[in-house]
């Protein structure tokens, strides 16, 4: 005979406000089985745990339903209570009776019946419920972090430093992300590169951190702790190890001067087919790139980087190769794109000479840029006026409607860089400035005080001038300071478009590849946006920096190190507890047809011979893998002799659950 | 004549569109409260004979949600669901059962709006269809026929 006991809470007022909690309890008493039924004002109380606890050892309890607030909250709190109590925790079941009624619901009469209905649904699965022991799964302690900007290079680094072997996947020919394209960072104005580099040559040189650049993530299988994931590694044709960065095989190219858009330099400079990313590009070494070298491309080229290079390092018959790597979590810090400046036609971009996007600003700033830090307009002169147009692309319903948090900041040391290192006058157009941040405001207004002019509101219109008050052609900026209520119209001659942060070109297909989700805007998605934000829906995956969404670069630090602290709690055990709700097959009534094997999306149906006393095989029956089985449960819906059935979830229960309705 | 209260069930995933009825609580938007929610991990878990007992036992409706086609926690379920629902569909129409009565949906984690919509929108069908007395007749009708209704695939 079932002993269930029955908690209703009220979560304060959150529950108690829209549901009677006293009369459903009373309800609840005269239930079958139910031997004990009680309200609390905070069951996850320490007081409220101990009133259950007590009730669990007095009633000797086979069965406990928690009338609270999402299993998502508390599931795991109530059924460690309820194994510290002596109970098998598998028997401790929630109701959710805030989220999904209190919070939904605003008639008291109307939440109260259907409080009562929830609670009974549940007590009538509890009634099913049997003690369930957890599965032990085997730990790999491997840790594949993909993507190898700051976000990654910081988790790779915490996790190597712990002891924990790394495997680090950048699709780019050298790592360094977005971090090594900035020249200054705000507020502290530390040179980018200058505090990245050491941290990109301690990943290359940590023993532990295998780096594979110019490589991606093809497949993932298996689950937290036992991962296999296959990495494709696309061929540089320049053999990584034995390269020096000599440049030889550059200077020597067929090309005698640079024909490319150089990527890093984000369009401004240009490159040969056969270059260095950059000079503190990691690994340093050469990369020919596919699309435009004239030997991978046509077949016909003197191939003279190859007579140059003194340590034959050049090899045009390098192929693809995949290597499978098995780890045991996932730290996924992809980064992300930014707005496309082509989408604002009214602010020329592409069309307009001298109309630059902030990311070019940062290389035109950088020393190692394409003008070595020199700004330049394109007829080779210096500005006497730069206007920087804040959120573009931003909080705005024609384009993104999010804010990207860091780019009023960015806009201000873009402003302060641009009027220290030039002449010119700087204007900001902004529609609010927002400086949240450990001196944030204070560099705020340092900037205001350098007579960097912030004009409050959103250009219209950006158009040519053929003769400006300069002399010669010039930008005019059509906007509104509405401030003073005035329209305006202030001559320019180069313009900067702060472009807001997107998610990353490949976000879905890599949601895809690691079974996450993405919010509303296409970011990935936490598991909780306050309390989990650094782990996904899929255990052992996590997500850090700016592929969660728009973030400065502490923030992104403080992330990838909290990412390697969770990883580091997983992978320091020597075995997982794997959720034992788990399919099981009654081998009886199983008739082989294994139609179960072909929809479950783990290989977890084995086959298991059925032999006589000689050892002769009578038939074949399903098998499920305790440790490759998620519990999903298509097997048991397409079985045709109703065999398989999901502990957790089984058919049993859900008849009941409906028996009562 | 008191209104007419519909009796129905949503059979939900537990990762995308439970979750997204989470958040349509956390954010707390208002929807009918005349159905009940049974969580399943999957709707790959759902078996046709859910439905068919679910109406047995008086149900006016049955909502089936799940994340959408790509999403899936179990990367297939809700292929194997899609494919299922397919083909009950007709089979369910072909034995009598008025359709209207069911609902299928894809609602990810971060459509609490969507979902408090669909809750609504299913809730005023059902008003509109009324009490569903007929399913009685059928059953015997589903015997004679000794139609299978579970492991369709």
């Amino acid at each position: 005979m079932a002993r269930i006991g029955v908690f209703i809470c009220h979560c304060g007022e959150n529950i108690a406000r829209t549901v009677d909690v006293v009369s459903v309890t009373e309800v609840a008493r005269t239930w079958p089985g139910v031997v004990y039924a009680e309200d609390y004002r905070f069951c996850c109380s320490d007081p409220g745990q101990s009133i259950i606890r007590d009730a669990i050892k007095e009633h000797n309890l086979t069965g406990l339903v928690i009338s609270a607030c999402s299993p998502k909250m508390h599931e795991k709190t109530f059924r460690n209570l309820a194994k510290a109590s002596g109970m098998n925790p598998y028997l401790c079941e929630c109701s959710n009776i805030r989220e999904q009624c209190s919070w939904v619901h605003h008639d008291k009469e109307v939440g109260t019946e259907k409080a009562i209905d929830l609670v009974r649904m549940m007590v009538e699965k509890v009634r099913m419920n049997h003690p369930l022991e957890p599965i032990e799964a085997p730990v790999t302690k491997r840790v594949l972090v993909v993507g190898a900007g700051i976000a990654g290079i910081q988790a790779s680094l915490d996790l190597a430093e712990a002891g924990l072997e790394v495997v680090l996947v950048e699709r780019n020919p050298s790592i360094g992300g977005h971090m090594a394209q900035l020249s200054e960072t705000f507020p502290t104005l530390d040179c980018s590169m200058c505090i990245l580099s050491p941290k990109m040559s301690a990943v290359k040189e940590h023993p532990d951190i295998k780096l594979l650049t110019y490589s991606e993530v093809e497949k993932v299988e298996g689950f937290i702790g036992n991962y296999t994931v296959s990495i494709r590694k696309k061929p540089r044709y320049v053999i990584e190890d034995l390269c020096v960065g000599c440049n030889e095989c550059v200077t020597h190219c067929v090309f005698k001067k640079p024909k490319f858009p150089d990527e890093f330099n984000e369009g401004l400079g240009k490159r040969k087919p056969v270059y260095i990313p950059f000079p503190q590009a990691t690994p340093q070494g050469a990369f020919i790139d596919p699309e435009t070298c004239l030997q991978l491309t046509t077949g016909k080229c003197k191939q003279t980087c190859v007579t140059a290079c003194p340590k034959d390092c050049i090899d045009f018959e390098m192929v693809e190769e995949i290597e499978e790597v098995e780890v045991g979590a996932i730290i996924l810090a992809t980064g992300f794109g930014t707005y496309k400046p082509e989408l604002l036609p009214q602010y020329g971009y592409g069309k307009l000479d001298n109309v630059y996007t902030s990311l070019q600003m940062e290389r035109m700033l950088s020393s190692s840029g394409p003008t070595e830090g020199e700004i330049l307009l394109k007829d080779g002169t210096a500005p006497k006026t730069v206007g920087i147009i804040h959120c573009a692309g931003s909080r705005d319903e024609n384009a993104n409607i999010w804010c990207s948090k860091v780019c009023c900041m960015y806009s201000l040391k873009l402003a302060h860089l641009i009027q220290e290192f030039s002449e010119a006058q700087v204007f900001n157009f902004y529609i609010d400035i927002r400086a949240a941040g450990k001196g944030y405001e204070e560099f705020y207004l340092k900037v205001i005080e350098e007579n960097v002019m912030v004009l409050r509101g959103r250009p219209a219109l950006i158009e040519y001038e053929e003769q400006g008050n300069n002399g010669k052609g010039n930008l005019l900026v059509h906007t509104e300071d509405t401030i003073s209520g005035t329209k305006l119209v202030v001559p320019v001659d180069m313009v900067v478009l702060s472009l807001g942060f997107e998610p990353d070109k490949d976000a879905v297909q890599l949601a895809k590849t690691f079974n996450i989700s993405r919010s509303p805007e296409g970011f990935f998605m936490e598991r909780h946006v306050k309390l989990a934000p650094v782990a996904t829906t899929t255990d052992g995956v996590y997500i850090v920096g700016g592929c969660q969404g728009p973030k400065d670069i502490p923030e992104t630090v403080a992330q990838a190190s909290a990412a390697a602290a969770s990883v580091l709690g997983i992978l320091s055990k020597d075995k997982l507890i794997r959720e034992p709700t788990v399919a099981r097959v009654n081998e009886l009534n199983c008739i082989g047809c294994f139609q179960c094997e072909k929809v479950c999306p783990y290989s977890a149906i084995e086959h298991k011979e059925i032999r006589d006393h000689d050892g002769n095989l009578i038939r074949e029956v399903a098998l499920v893998n305790d440790s490759l089985c998620h519990g999903c449960g298509p097997c048991a819906a397409i079985c045709p002799s109703k065999c398989i059935d999901v502990d957790g979830i089984t058919e049993e229960q859900i008849y009941s659950q409906l028996a009562v309705l | 004549m008191a209104e007419f209260k519909p009796k129905a069930i949503a059979f939900i995933c537990n990762w995308c569109t439970y979750t997204g009825a989470d958040l349509a609580g956390t954010s707390r938007m208002e929807y009918p409260a005349d159905f009940r929610i049974i969580k399943v991990p999957c709707t790959g878990r759902i078996d046709a004979e859910f439905i068919i007992k679910g109406f047995e036992q008086g149900a006016d409706g049955i909502w089936i949600s799940g994340c959408h086609i790509g999403d899936c926690h179990y990367q297939s379920g809700n292929y194997f669901a899609q494919r299922r629902w397919s083909i009950f569909h007709d089979e369910l129409e072909f034995l009598g059962i008025d359709t209207r009565r069911l609902k299928y949906t894809w609602i990810s984690a971060s459509e609490g709006r969507k979902f408090a919509d669909e809750a609504t929108e299913f809730v005023e069908r059902l008003k509109e269809l009324g009490p569903y007395e007929d399913f009685d007749q059928i059953i015997p009708k589903i015997e004679e026929s000794g139609a299978s209704v579970g492991g369709d695939g």
